[in-house]
């Protein structure tokens, strides 16, 4: 018999940098808040920009965050998702304009039920199309990723022509109801109204979704389902049912930041949808495709760093989002929280 | 001769064989068979994309990656030409030297955007290409000083390439002996030999290993092929020959501008092009290439005359306006792409 092989178990705690990096893009965020905070002059113009940048992100959190869990989920890539943010944003916009006299009152609650209807009817809408999006284009092609980029492109060039038959090719213009118009001053820094409900209508979704990711039974088996697609149907679940279903959440929520992205912008035009899928891909691929808590700090990154480098050096703003993204690819090839598949 | 010419790719069908000779001759006398200015405008647009087709369908359909930083490369070269004209004066060494170093950027460009993406996942590509793309295309329309921004720079090109200059006096089957003439079969025989090189390219070993990355990547790196220095190196050779076809059409048309170069509209075109004409056959690019622009050029017109016949009808009009044909296009693409994946060649050499 041979001897058992010399076993010496070391105690060594894990050093810092090992049990920060989890956190590591969290930190990131204010790493970013930081770096505005020592780079740009002024206090109140800094939080002036910290605020603007972290609407912009939730709203591409609020887009983006859609197409993350359905890749996660089923592998599927929609290259369509655009169209249901310009789908969301006519909806909307359209149901805000009928309600003119709700919008132009000077009434905060008159004003927030006309965002309400106007949010309802689009995610209502977008999450029809999504259905119907998912019936007719994705569902032929699954597991094929090739024919996937190039049946929902398809899919999105007859929607946003469909919305110029439907809507004329002219953009069209919208102003915010009257009550989230011009801004509050908050130590000497102009914060927009809008802004800041844009901030918290993008935190309570971000919340509602860890919530229903983390604590409920859905949540529990669409976490499972993105981890290993065939155990929980072979524990007896019907994962396409639920697939369709967070498919069509996904659709909603891109919706709602179409109305979103539509008033913070106040025009909107038929190929919104295909401009903003370049953000949406940004925030996806350095979050970690599949991952929302990845998706929201990459929102949050894009949103912030685009603000203020605009501010700092308005030319290489342009290209700030690529540069961000490789460095982030550099430092995490498979985006900051990387899905791991166990397959 | 053929068969070597062709690298052994003949058609295989002989109605197919009868539309690319009909195309070829097209191309070849299209100043003696169709004068006047926009039938040979029309040859020249026809000739250039189809070297941009087929250099799409050698990553698309040979390589299986998707791409839509396309007209990116395209635009590189285009600009290259714009810019050395602009800068070293009229002369066909600025033509070369444009030509050369938009293509060694594009792909230096494609290497980089390759080494990020395809190392990970090819779906990154496609992703991260659409990102790129756009930000170049900003980017070029914001540098107004270098680019001329949205305006695009017109530039003289060679005096021999210009209306004004006679080789030879009179004229043939009524058509005048000048520098256009001379201009267009520079572009043509370009073309055609570009063209050649693909063809040669995909039946190399190098492009039966693409075709079996394409087919099954896993199998193929199993075998012992480095998957992602093949995907890398086709996208490069890819790029490249997109922006020598760019720069060919700025030849052409003696004028840049992010319109008629960069456009996501040019991009969906070419897509169309090479899913109707058939992905993985270097043929299908001609054919796409050559039906998509005859019907853009003529289709329109059709449709704005079907659209006045249906006058007055709710709805209607609109979804015939000509200016709505891409949404019939896209109807046709998705359709393409479900029934008919491989397809108009594809269609013609399975005999059915």
């Amino acid at each position: 018999m041979s001897a058992a092989p010399d076993h010496s178990p070391t105690m060594a705690q894990a050093s810092l940098s090992q049990r920060l990096a989890p956190y590591a893009p969290v930190l990131l965020v204010f790493a970013l808040m930081a770096f505005g905070l020592i780079a740009i002059p002024s206090t109140s113009s800094w939080l002036t920009l910290t605020v603007s940048g972290l609407a912009m992100g939730m709203m591409i959190f609020i887009m983006a965050s859609g197409l993350t869990l359905v890749f996660g989920l089923m592998d599927v890539i929609n290259f369509g998702h655009g169209a249901f943010v310009s789908v969301g944003a006519f909806v909307g916009v359209s149901l805000l304009l009928l309600l003119e006299n709700m919008t132009g009152a000077p009434s905060l609650a008159l004003n927030l039920t006309a965002m309400m209807v106007a949010i309802i009817g689009a995610m209502a809408a977008t999450a029809l199309m999504g259905w119907a999006f998912e019936k007719v284009i994705v569902k032929p092609v699954y597991g094929h990723h090739l024919k996937q980029i190039l049946v929902t492109m398809g899919g999105l060039i007859v929607v946003e022509q469909l919305i110029i038959v439907l809507w004329g090719p002219e953009e069209i213009y919208i102003t915010r109801p009257e009550a989230l118009k011009g801004a509050v001053t908050f130590f000497g820094a102009a914060l927009e109204k809008y802004r800041l409900v844009a901030v918290g209508i993008g935190a309570v979704v971000f919340l509602a979704m860890r919530w229903i990711l983390r604590r409920t039974k859905i949540g529990l088996i669409v976490r499972a389902g993105v981890e290993n697609g065939e155990m929980v149907e072979a524990l007896g679940y019907r994962l396409r049912l639920v697939f369709v279903g967070v498919f069509l959440a996904g659709s909603a929520l891109a919706g709602l930041g179409g109305v979103l992205w539509g008033l913070y912008q106040e025009v909107i035009t038929a190929h919104m949808g295909n401009q903003s899928m370049i953000l949406i891909f940004i925030v996806v691929i350095i979050g970690g495709l599949g991952s929302v808590e990845g998706c929201f700090i990459g929102a949050l990154l894009v949103g912030l760093l685009q603000n203020y480098v605009a501010f700092l050096e308005p030319k290489v703003a342009l290209i700030s989002n690529i540069g961000l993204m490789v460095a982030i690819l550099m430092w995490r090839p498979m985006g900051m929280i990387p899905v791991v598949k166990a397959k | 001769m053929l068969t070597k010419l062709l690298s052994g790719d003949m058609p295989r069908s002989p109605l197919l064989a009868l539309i690319l000779i009909a195309i070829l001759i097209g191309l070849a006398f299209a100043p003696f068979l169709f004068p006047g200015v926009r039938s040979i405008d029309t040859a020249a647009r026809i000739c250039v994309f189809i070297v941009l087709v087929a250099s799409y369908d050698l990553m698309l359909g040979y390589g299986g990656i998707v791409s839509f930083a396309h007209t990116m490369f395209f635009g590189l070269g285009a600009y290259g030409v714009a810019l050395a004209s602009t800068h070293m004066g009229r002369g066909f060494d600025a033509l070369f030297v444009g030509a050369l170093s938009g293509a060694l950027l594009a792909a230096l460009l494609a290497f980089v955007i390759g080494l990020f993406s395809l190392r990970v996942r090819a779906i990154f590509f496609a992703m991260i290409t659409l990102a790129v793309a756009s930000a170049v295309a900003v980017l070029v329309s914001q540098l107004s000083g270098l680019t001329g921004g949205e305006d695009g720079l017109s530039y003289k090109i060679p005096r021999e390439l210009g209306p004004a200059f006679k080789f030879a006096d009179g004229s043939l089957f009524g058509v005048k002996m000048n520098g256009k003439l001379l201009k267009y079969y520079l572009i043509f025989g370009s073309c055609l030999a570009l063209f050649l090189l693909m063809l040669r390219i995909v039946h190399s070993p190098f492009g039966r290993v693409l075709l079996a990355i394409r087919e099954n990547d896993f199998r193929a790196e199993a075998i012992g092929y480095r998957v992602v220095h093949y995907r890398v190196a086709a996208t490069c050779l890819s790029a490249f020959i997109a922006a020598l076809a760019g720069a060919l059409y700025a030849i052409w048309l003696r004028y840049v501008g992010p319109d008629t170069s960069l456009s996501m509209e040019i991009m969906i075109d070419i897509l169309l092009m090479v899913v109707i004409g058939g992905m993985g056959t270097m043929y299908g690019a001609v054919i796409g290439a050559t039906l998509f622009i005859l019907a853009q050029n003529y289709l329109q017109n059709l449709m704005g005359s079907a659209a006045s016949a249906v006058e007055g009808l709710p709805l209607l009009p609109d979804l015939l306006n000509p200016d709505r044909w891409l949404l019939w296009l896209g109807v046709l693409f998705i359709l393409s792409v479900y029934f008919f994946p491989t397809g108009i060649v594809g269609r013609l050499r399975s005999g059915k």
